[in-house]
């Protein structure tokens, strides 16, 4: 089963018009001993029940947990219906990227409102149509601060591991160094960054919230890598952004961020959705996609793929970036999460996230032996000390319930709107159990 | 249309939150937003009203023709969807326990077998999320081979002149010079021009076969034994897989790594643009240089992006590949190469093909002759075509040919389609000669007439704003 269509007989007489034989005829460009002389060693072809049958089976060697406690760069958060029944229209599925204007105008007009919604979260003036994930959109980022002059680039050792890493190695590949600025207390280490600020810095990213849930002071870190002449890189939670203070606010040159938590399921990691979003200034610095607003000689409002200018398919070994996929129907997902949600749901989802993780961290900590390891303002996600660590995960595994994520010095836990006060309790119950054992 | 902030009515909204069970607790002031972002205040209906209304305005697979040349949009079936969807997969934390992901870990190893047997690799990632992700991975395998062998000089990469912007773009993010050599007059590699360019400098060559013509390079395995002989390894741009699977093998023709287009060979939809999924593909000796995730696998010398990559489209890759099989996988490319040259074919004495050969999956055609006679152009062309209903093809593309039509069917045409496509073709043909205003213009039928592309770059909107 391939899903050719065309029936044998048709086929033979396509062969047939082209003057040929068979198969082998079409390959004739090809050396005779380079061809496979063997079939190749997969399993025969099934039907579609028996692939059903098979994919289902490997899905149930998985383990889905009803109360996810763990966050760590993935968020298990509420996911409206509306959402999927959009993302499954076969039209915005299937197409691909919107070259041709005329027959794309709902794809373009979904990314023009992706990128303003965008914007408004973050409050900055201009969004691209996504990339890959937001470890590499804060690749990406930093590769568009770094000039001439500034090439080193700074990141917080607050920030996701996986975003570190991505990082360094878009950086290895220019040949450029990043350094990374150490933490104080579970947040950015500002005495270290002032020092690091030398003049060669091209940039300083800073994850809010970090990696360990805590707040970062990034107005006063926007100001002083200003200072420096250095830009500033956010890399924001975009749950957090309904009720917190925008990067633009803040000072940010450029935010982005991972967008999963906007209405992507966890997915086993991805797909997921890297927003980008910057000031007009560097608008033609930014990498990826861009969708602009213009007219048809009728005058007829109209949008299109614009800016291209900056592209590789244009400039090829001089572009900003090398991207061409993006991870548009993601972008739709998002789009059609916030405005389901609307700006007061996006705030509620927030407030809630951020309530539920205050109550999980004063009921824990409640627990002799259980102590909060970071003390400053968090939003959903905190350390505590976990005394017998792997035995309690193991304990609320076997109830249903991922617990956080094992890190240097304990654990780290996370609890969206998704959890109910219940849940909670039965988790902290369980933990007692274990510790009272 | 209207968008979708000119539909917004303050104080609509969708009920879809319990109220907070557990006592609320504030951000510090310095740390609140000033105000709340103007998102759209939608009901329900209005959201799938206004996104129905938007889909109405999509062309995909599922509509009709879509020939756009290289970019495989074959047929994406409705099963890799409903496996995608699988609570199963994607309600998997990526950072959850090994032993609780076991089904997913069998997903990756089961596609990363069949995908090494297919292109004859030894291992492969999913780390990249995308094509040019997938070069991008691929070219730092390369850096990091020279570099851990001390081989420092080797600061060149070579591309032909009909590559992908991408490879070269690719290069340069790898921090390697291009070296852009011309192709043949049959858009093959140009042996003494590759000759030319090798040296104790080059890291690698970046090329993929068939090539962006649509024509098998019959000297690739002198082409790939000459970069290994001037120390360079070679990379294999897999967007033109699907003219050869289970046929011939990137891996015997002499590559050492590879970057497939899931979303392309593979049938996951495309999604306007994304997700897709790279997956890069190595010879042995360049396995210690694949990614890893810091949190799933411990650090490793490189990361591309965060966990594991686009996970579910490789859940519907590997859907494809079990319904496909053995004997399925080569059917689809030489179901592929068949439709290309039977429309290459039923296409003749109309527009010209840019090089009068047998093809493999796609083919190239050069409308210069028929501009010079009619002033009608391949954009002109692709316009009218939007007016049938058919995606156009890939326009201006290759840069070595000059008023450029690239056609890619897929295997997933059949004859019917094939021979409407060419009718409509020979009509288009027919017109430039009779009524070139007309085509001047087109499309006729579309939403909107052709946009004006100078004034959005000019003078960039690029979001909404309020009155």
């Amino acid at each position: 089963m391939s899903y050719v269509p065309s029936t044998g007989e048709q086929r033979q007489e396509m062969l047939r018009a082209i003057g040929m034989q068979d198969y082998r005829d079409l390959y004739r460009d090809v050396p005779a001993d380079m061809i496979l002389d063997r079939p190749l060693d997969i399993p025969e072809g099934m039907s579609e029940l028996e692939v059903t049958r098979a994919m289902t089976a490997m899905a149930a060697r998985n383990t889905v947990f009803p109360t996810v406690l763990r966050g760590a760069g993935a968020y298990d958060h509420y996911i409206p219906s509306i959402v999927k029944s959009v993302t499954s229209k076969e039209e915005f599925l299937t197409a691909y990227t919107p070259y041709q204007a005329e027959m794309s105008q709902g794809v373009l007009q979904s990314i023009f409102e992706y990128q303003t919604m965008i914007c408004e979260l973050t409050g900055m003036d201009v969004s691209n149509a996504s990339v890959y994930d937001g470890a590499t959109a804060a690749a990406e980022a930093a590769a568009m601060c770094r000039d001439r002059k500034r090439r080193v680039t700074l990141i917080s050792a607050a920030a996701h591991p996986d975003t570190i890493n991505t990082v360094r190695t878009y950086c290895y590949g220019t040949g450029d160094e990043l350094r990374v600025v150490p933490m104080k207390d579970g947040r950015t280490d500002t005495d270290a960054l002032r020092r690091m600020l030398t003049p060669d810095v091209a940039s300083f990213y800073l994850q809010q919230p970090n990696f360990f849930g805590q707040l970062e002071d990034a107005e006063a870190i926007g100001a002083m890598v200003h200072e420096a002449g250095a830009m500033y890189v956010m890399g924001c939670n975009p749950i957090a952004l309904g009720i917190m203070k925008t990067p633009a606010a803040c000072g940010a040159d450029v935010a982005v961020g991972e967008g999963q938590p906007l209405g992507m399921p966890l997915s086993f990691g991805g797909p997921y959705l890297g927003f980008m979003a910057t000031l007009t200034k560097h608008m033609r610095k930014l990498p990826g996609r861009i969708v602009g607003e213009t007219t048809d000689h009728e005058g007829r409002r109209a949008y299109v793929l614009s800016l291209q200018a900056r592209e590789q398919h244009i400039r090829r070994e001089k572009a900003s970036s090398n991207i061409c996929s993006n991870q548009a129907l993601c972008a739709l997902t998002a789009g059609v999460y916030l405005a389901a949600m609307g700006p007061e749901g996006l705030a509620e989802a927030a407030r809630q996230s951020m309530a539920k993780a205050h109550y999980l961290c004063r009921s824990l900590t409640a627990i002799e032996g259980v102590e909060l390891v970071y003390t400053g303002e968090f939003f959903h996600e905190f350390v505590t000390t976990l005394p017998r660590r792997d035995e309690v995960l193991a304990a609320l595994e076997k109830a249903g319930i991922l617990g956080g994520l094992p890190v240097d010095g304990g654990v780290l836990w996370c609890a969206t709107e998704k959890v109910g006060k219940a849940e909670l309790d039965r988790a902290v119950e369980i933990v007692k159990e274990v510790l009272a054992k | 249309m209207k968008l979708i902030f000119e539909k917004s009515v303050p104080g609509r909204h969708c009920d879809l939150l319990p109220k907070c069970d557990v006592e609320t607790v504030s951000l510090p002031e310095s740390l609140r937003r000033d105000a709340a972002p103007a998102l759209p205040e939608m009901s329900e209906v209005d959201l799938s009203r206004h996104y129905t209304e938007l889909n109405k305005q999509v062309h995909g697979v599922n509509c009709g023709f879509y020939p756009l040349g290289s970019c495989t949009m074959k047929y994406n079936p409705r099963i890799d969807e409903d496996m995608a969807a699988l609570p199963g997969f994607t309600g998997v934390h990526p950072l959850a326990p090994a032993h609780t992901v076991a089904g997913c870990r069998e997903v990756l190893d089961t596609a990363r077998k069949y995908l090494c047997e297919i292109t004859g690799m030894d291992d492969m990632t999913f780390q990249p999320a995308a094509g040019a992700h997938g070069e991008f991975t691929g070219v730092m395998l390369i850096k990091q081979y020279h570099a851990s062998r001390g081989d420092v000089a080797r600061t060149k990469i070579i591309v032909p002149d009909s590559a992908h912007g991408t490879n070269p773009a690719t290069a340069a993010m790898c921090g390697f010079q291009v070296v852009n050599i011309p192709s043949a007059p049959d858009g093959c590699v140009d042996l003494a021009a590759l000759k030319a360019a090798l040296g104790p400098d080059t890291a690698g060559l970046m090329l993929t076969n068939p090539n962006t013509v649509g024509i098998f390079d019959e000297n690739i395995l002198e082409i790939t034994r000459l970069v290994h002989e001037a120390g360079g390894l070679c990379y294999y741009d897999g967007a033109n897989l699907n003219a050869v699977m289970g046929v011939v093998r990137p891996g015997d023709m002499g590559f050492d790594c590879i970057h497939l287009n899931l979303h392309k060979t593979f049938a996951t939809p495309h999604g306007g643009g994304g997700p897709g999924a790279g997956g890069v593909g190595c010879k042995e000796f360049l396995r210690p240089f694949l990614p890893a995730s810091a949190l799933m696998d411990g650090p490793g010398r490189i990361q591309v992006r965060s966990f594991a990559g686009n996970f579910l489209v490789v859940v519907k890759a590997l859907t494809y590949l079990l319904t496909l099989g053995r004997e399925g996988v080569p059917e689809a490319s030489q179901n592929a190469v068949l439709n290309a040259n039977y429309l290459m074919h039923a296409m003749k004495g109309t527009f010209t093909p840019a090089f009068d050969r047998v093809c493999m999956h796609e083919f190239v055609l050069d409308l210069g002759e028929f501009k010079k006679a009619t002033g009608v152009s391949a954009l002109d062309v692709a316009k009218c075509l939007i007016d049938y209903g058919m995606h156009p093809p890939t326009m201006y593309f290759p840069l070595i040919v000059h008023e450029a039509l690239m056609l890619e069917p897929t295997e997933t045409e059949s004859k019917e389609t094939l021979d409407w496509a060419a009718d409509v073709f020979r009509q288009l043909y027919e017109l430039g000669f009779k009524d070139p205003e007309y085509m001047h213009n087109s499309p006729h039928n579309a939403p909107i007439g052709r946009p004006d592309e100078v004034q959005a770059a000019r003078h960039p909107i690029v979001r909404w704003q309020k009155g």
